[in-house]
């Protein structure tokens, strides 16, 4: 498979920009749908609105701000929230590594500390898919529009989630995992390593949660013990050819 | 002893950076080894999975919703649908459900 070569050309840097934020139209909406819930937590953890905007805007993280806030609201220390949001968003340390090498060498140190901004599951995910190498003006059209919406969608759950029916709430919670499965079954129905491992994962995910011993762990614990776990032996009992970077692309 | 929030807000926001920043900016090199590449590959799909089954069951009001939506979102992502319409069409079937469901 030919990599494409990254280019500093104006007029490519325009299109991968747009590119970017054609294709995080629906995450932006998405986002929108899923930090209105996460926005509803904010505010029983005592967030205002403006807190919870401004929290979504410099964490851009569900798992991770969802952890942190519940904490907040039982007026944890300040150790005990950083150490949460670490091993809530460990995963993104791991996209981090995965994206460094998406990325060509030669990417200044701005650009890096640019796009690690909104490593998220959905950026991420689109910006792996992404033939070739990633221009970083891709990621900043995907990020233009992606990040406010998850920081206003916050907000207004915040502002407006007491007023919803339960019943709603209960709907809009189920986006987050929409989003999820939207990222892998794709990835899965053309690579049978990658569908085995998701089932895998949903088979141990689940034992995990009701095996004495383990159970006792803390679930953001568990997601990363599994995920370095799983992810070891599939890299150790299928590794992936060189060229195959990109293979799942369509 | 009361915290303050906007103290609670800049330690998530710095944990959550520097988590994203350190690996781009520290790993300047294409990682040659086989196994480091293909375990990095896998990483998203075992942990987006993890992160989704069997959380989305707690996530309704009732599990056999939560369900559905698994089953459904599956289906939709499955023939193609894109992110959005997955998480509508969860939302959807869970807000169906739950009508007739939960009076």
């Amino acid at each position: 498979m030919k990599h494409s070569v990254y280019s500093l050309d104006k007029s490519d840097n325009r299109k991968e920009f747009v590119s970017g934020m054609r294709d995080a139209i629906p995450i932006a909406l998405g986002y929108l749908a899923v930090s209105f819930s996460l926005g509803i937590m904010a505010k029983k953890a005592g967030l205002n609105p403006f807190q919870s905007f401004l929290a979504s805007l410099t964490c851009n993280a569900s798992a991770g701000e969802y952890a942190a806030f519940s904490l907040i609201m039982v007026q944890a220390s300040y150790v005990e929230v950083a150490i949460m949001t670490l091993i809530a968003n460990a995963r993104y340390l791991l996209m981090s590594c995965a994206l460094s090498q998406k990325v060509t060498a030669q990417t200044s140190v701005f650009h890096r500390m640019a796009i690690a901004y909104d490593v998220t599951d959905e950026i991420f995910a689109i910006s792996v898919s992404r033939p070739g190498y990633l221009n970083p003006n891709y990621s900043y059209g995907a990020i233009t529009l992606a990040a406010p919406a998850w920081a206003i969608g916050t907000a207004l759950g915040c502002m407006a989630g007491n007023l919803m029916p339960s019943r709603l709430v209960s709907a809009f919670g189920v986006a987050l995992y929409g989003m999820f499965l939207a990222i892998i079954i794709p990835v899965g129905r053309k690579n049978k390593v990658v569908l085995g491992i998701v089932v895998l994962s949903f088979v141990l995910s689940y034992l995990s949660g009701v095996l004495p011993g383990i159970s006792q762990v803390a679930s953001g614990t568990r997601t990363i013990i599994l995920t370095v776990a799983i992810s070891a032996v599939a890299a150790l009992l299928f590794p992936r050819p060189e060229d195959e970077e990109v293979a799942h692309e369509s | 002893m009361s915290h303050n929030i906007y103290l609670y807000i800049l330690i998530m926001a710095g944990v959550s950076y520097l988590i994203r920043v350190l690996p781009l900016t520290l790993i300047r090199k294409e990682i040659r080894n086989p196994f480091v590449r293909s375990f990095l590959y896998y990483v998203p799909y075992v942990t987006l999975a993890v992160m989704t089954f069997p959380a989305i069951l707690d996530a309704t009001q009732s599990p056999i919703s939560g369900a559905i939506a698994l089953i459904c979102g599956i289906a939709v992502a499955w023939f193609g649908g894109s992110l959005f319409q997955v998480a509508v069409a969860c939302c959807g079937v869970v807000f169906l459900f739950e009508l007739f469901l939960i009076h």
